[in-house]
């Protein structure tokens, strides 16, 4: 089912879902970024807004039109909404010298995303694999990710660090959404909708709307072959799973060690980072223990300790594990790459850390070794 | 709600503990405890020779622990501790009705029984013997399905030797060739001294038919593997459990990986084959 929407049609949208009592998440700027948040109107999302992104810079700059989304993405990313930063699991209480386990009751709240970018419906998929798709589920993740509704947008203006095209998982989303837009600014400004589930068709009947054209959707294919054209292919990812594995010793991680910081920004950043930690923490009284399940990140020295000590000790062993896991390990583990070509890591590195450039790095002098 | 993702088993019941009483407790060594447990209500827990359970301690934390139980004949959790951190510290601290919370069991079996009709090789270096004797005792109460029962342990000192009455037991009735050595001997030591690699080349089992396990420090884990492979058994015969950091013990928290494996989900027992590589690199 696919449609022409006017931009006020966005208010719609939120109108609808909100009058169904769901939260609303999407795009908003704050503190000079794009950051997700919940919103009761759709005049809050960025109107007008563009991202400049580089190796370790971010700024907003003013577009001169009235693009609803024109900017890639920002420092969060949905991981925020689905695998939070800090969840409480359980409690455990002291009760006359024994334990009593307290389950916390379940939050059950629909909550729509509305924006997601391909590469970030990509990076749901590669988190269901990994946390839902496995002998165990994580039931809190479980539990938001049944409740949320994906309002995906496709990609006209990728940043200068988005490498989708390159992962294969933009800038047009192929499934994972339960209703996808398109944003034409050429001519009239308007978005092209298509539903991808029952309830983002359901969700489509009921805004205001114009049949789709041959046009339109020509309109639309234009906007994400153009984006797709402007990134290139810039991390060659043939053989990366093979290329990685074999070069563990590379002397490149030397190299990377000396300029990264280990400050863990790239993990917290990307949308498939999934390590949690689990952390006991006590009340005042000492009666009750939090169990919470809080991220982390391999670029701790904690992350990996053990008695005797951490066993990645140096910066190098850390941005390898990191790198290696993203594109070569991750497919062993999940049978899926752990990059979608977001860029986040890029951006949000203070040193300006590039993947695209180690990954070649070791691929070149690999190559002329062989 | 609105969508159902998966069929799969939730994870909350996996992550929550369940309140064990500790019923026995015994000193093995100046720093290692063994505690039995069992549940404060309904069965107890059924783990296989090699899996592993999380013992939390109340308002300190959880650590990953080795059953260590005589599966054959004994319902109770048995776990043998060393107390090197602050968990371990204090469960090696509880007393007899303190009750800790366990979760588990996890991570997969040695494949003892597979092992059926072989010579059966064990080294354990100090505190791997643990790990190792749920997969001894299935050895011994079926002690005629296997051919030559051969084990070595090694430990740094005699003070770190465990269960030395049990071992000399097995050996006086079940036929089992015993061989012990520490790496540096006291005043009262009368056995061997040097590293448990040296136990190797003298042990008597069939190359072509035994099954080794292994279990110890990683360096020592490496070392005995290459030994027994010197003696051209195969590294698929070859079986080691694997130790990292663990968080949630159900492949979910990402901390146990160690290249493309994840310990908690495809181990902790892997054949050397498997893992010979990833445990050449430094800090992998």
């Amino acid at each position: 089912m696919r449609a022409v929407l006017a931009p006020e049609a966005l208010e719609a949208i939120v109108d609808v879902l909100r009058r169904r009592d769901w939260r609303v998440i999407a795009p908003t700027v704050r503190d000079k970024a794009i950051v997700y948040g919940e919103i009761a109107s759709a005049t809050e999302l960025p109107v007008g807004w563009k991202d400049v992104q580089g190796p370790g810079s971010y700024k907003l700059e003013r577009r001169d039109d009235e693009a609803r989304f024109g900017y890639a993405v920002g420092p969060q990313s949905w991981k925020r909404e689905l695998l939070a930063p800090s969840v409480r699991l359980l409690q455990i209480k002291r009760t006359n010298g024994g334990l009593e386990p307290v389950k916390d009751a379940a939050e059950t709240k629909r909550t729509a995303f509305f924006g997601v970018r391909p590469c970030e419906v990509a990076a749901i998929k590669i988190q269901d694999r990994v946390l839902i798709g496995g002998k165990y589920a994580d039931e809190d993740y479980l539990q938001r990710r049944e409740n949320s509704f994906v309002i995906a947008v496709n990609c006209g203006e990728p940043a200068t660090n988005c490498f989708c095209a390159s992962m294969g998982t933009g800038p047009k989303a192929e499934d994972g959404y339960d209703l996808v837009l398109t944003e034409v600014l050429d001519g009239t400004h308007r978005f092209v909708a298509e539903a991808g589930t029952d309830e983002g068709a359901e969700l489509l009947a009921e805004l205001p709307q114009q049949p789709a054209a041959n046009a339109d959707l020509a309109a639309a294919e234009k906007v994400t072959d153009a984006a797709r054209e402007k990134m290139g292919i810039t991390l060659d990812r043939s053989d990366v799973r093979e290329l990685l594995q074999a070069n563990f010793e590379h002397p490149r991680y030397d190299d990377v060690a000396s300029r990264c910081l280990a400050c863990t920004n790239c993990t917290l950043a990307c949308p498939t980072c999934f390590c949690t930690t689990i952390d006991d923490a006590n009340d005042l009284s000492g009666e009750a223990d939090d169990r919470l399940r809080k991220w982390d990140s391999c670029f701790t020295l904690q992350y990996s300790e053990m008695h005797g000590g951490g066993t990645r000790k140096e910066t190098k062993s850390r941005y390898r594990q990191w790198l290696t896991h993203k594109l070569s390990t991750w497919q062993d583990q999940f049978d899926t790459l752990g990059c979608v070509g977001c860029g986040r890591c890029i951006t949000w590195c203070p040193v300006g850390i590039d993947i695209r450039e180690e990954v070649a790095a070791i691929r070149a002098t690999q190559e002329a070794k062989s | 709600m609105a969508q159902t993702l998966t069929e799969t088993a939730g994870s909350l019941e996996a992550m929550t503990p369940v309140p064990y009483a500790v019923t026995a407790k015994r000193q093995d060594t100046y720093d290692t405890w063994t505690l039995e447990l069992e549940p404060v209500d309904g069965a107890p827990i059924v783990p296989g020779p090699g899996q592993f359970n999380m013992l939390y301690a109340f308002g300190v934390g959880e650590v990953p622990i080795s059953n260590a139980g005589n599966f054959e004949t004994d319902e109770r959790l048995v776990h043998t501790i060393r107390a090197v951190g602050s968990v371990t510290k204090a469960l090696c601290a509880a007393e007899i009705g303190t009750v800790i919370g366990v979760r588990g069991p996890f991570g997969n079996t040695w494949p003892i029984v597979e092992a059926k009709g072989k010579d059966v090789v064990i080294v354990a270096g100090g505190i791997g013997l643990p790990p190792l004797r749920p997969a001894i005792y299935h050895v011994l109460k079926n002690r005629k399905d296997y051919g030559r029962f051969a084990l070595l342990y090694g430990a740094r000192t005699p003070a770190d030797l465990l269960f030395l009455d049990e071992v000399k037991s097995w050996q006086c009735n079940y036929d089992v060739d015993l061989d012990m050595t520490v790496d540096a001997g006291d005043t009262d030591w009368k056995g061997k001294v040097g590293l448990v690699t040296k136990l190797i080349p003298p042990a008597e089992f069939d190359v072509d038919d035994a099954r080794a396990f292994v279990v110890g420090p990683e360096i020592m884990m490496k070392f005995v593997a290459q030994e027994l492979m010197n003696r051209d058994l195969p590294a698929e015969s070859i079986n080691v459990s694997l130790e990292r950091t663990m968080r949630c013990g159900v492949g979910l928290c990402g901390h146990c990986q160690i290249g493309p494996t994840l310990i908690c989900r495809d181990g902790a027992c892997y054949t050397w084959d498997k893992v010979e590589k990833l445990l050449a690199v430094k800090e992998l």
